[in-house]
């Protein structure tokens, strides 16, 4: 493995730390808001990493770009969701509807 | 070498997407359900990422994208609901 195999894999790894961390957020903090931050930022940094890593491999540059591209659009994605996710729930309307 | 490294932290991305998904089950909101279904597309689109490369297949990063475009329209849709006006 080269330097660069080495750096992809600890980029990655890295990314794949802050899934899990993502997602012992979404499964163990007690309320909606603390687990909305938890999520939303912890999972879009581990996919930039995941993304980082992916890069130096990929088959040419128009690929590459094209990966930035996916990382840029579930940024903005992931930000106004978790925009609207807590406006929602901050006007009340969160309850379940079936009960 | 680093192909194996790529599938390894594949599989944890599924284990800890799958993991996510008890919060789907468990949540007391239905805002609890759909921050899952984001974890779902976000860890999904890693995990895309990752098999496209290691598995020499450039056509999953397509399916990336549309992973992520379906998630951020299932959350617009989803905010955009209300119990009183709902004529559909």
């Amino acid at each position: 493995m080269s330097w660069i195999d080495w750096l992809s894999a600890v980029l990655v790894a890295l990314g794949a730390l802050f899934f899990i961390v993502g997602t012992v957020g979404l499964l163990r903090l007690p309320d909606l808001f603390s687990r909305l931050h938890a999520l939303t930022k912890a999972d879009n940094l581990g996919l930039g990493l995941i993304m980082l890593g992916v890069l130096p491999q990929v088959g040419g540059p128009l690929q590459g770009l094209k990966l930035l591209m996916i990382w840029l659009l579930v940024l903005l994605a992931g930000a106004t969701g978790a925009h609207l996710i807590a406006k929602r729930a901050l006007r009340g309307d969160g309850e379940d509807l079936f009960e | 070498m680093i192909n194996e490294v790529y599938l390894t932290v594949s599989l944890i991305v599924l284990l800890t997407m799958s993991v996510g998904l008890i919060r789907v089950i468990i949540g007391p909101t239905p805002s609890d359900r759909m921050m899952a279904a984001q974890l779902l597309g976000t860890a999904g689109i890693g995990m895309l990422l990752l098999l496209a490369t290691a598995l020499g297949v450039p056509a999953l990063i397509d399916v990336a994208l549309i992973f992520g475009l379906l998630a951020a329209v299932a959350v617009a849709a989803f905010t955009r609901r209300r119990v009183g006006r709902d004529e559909a």
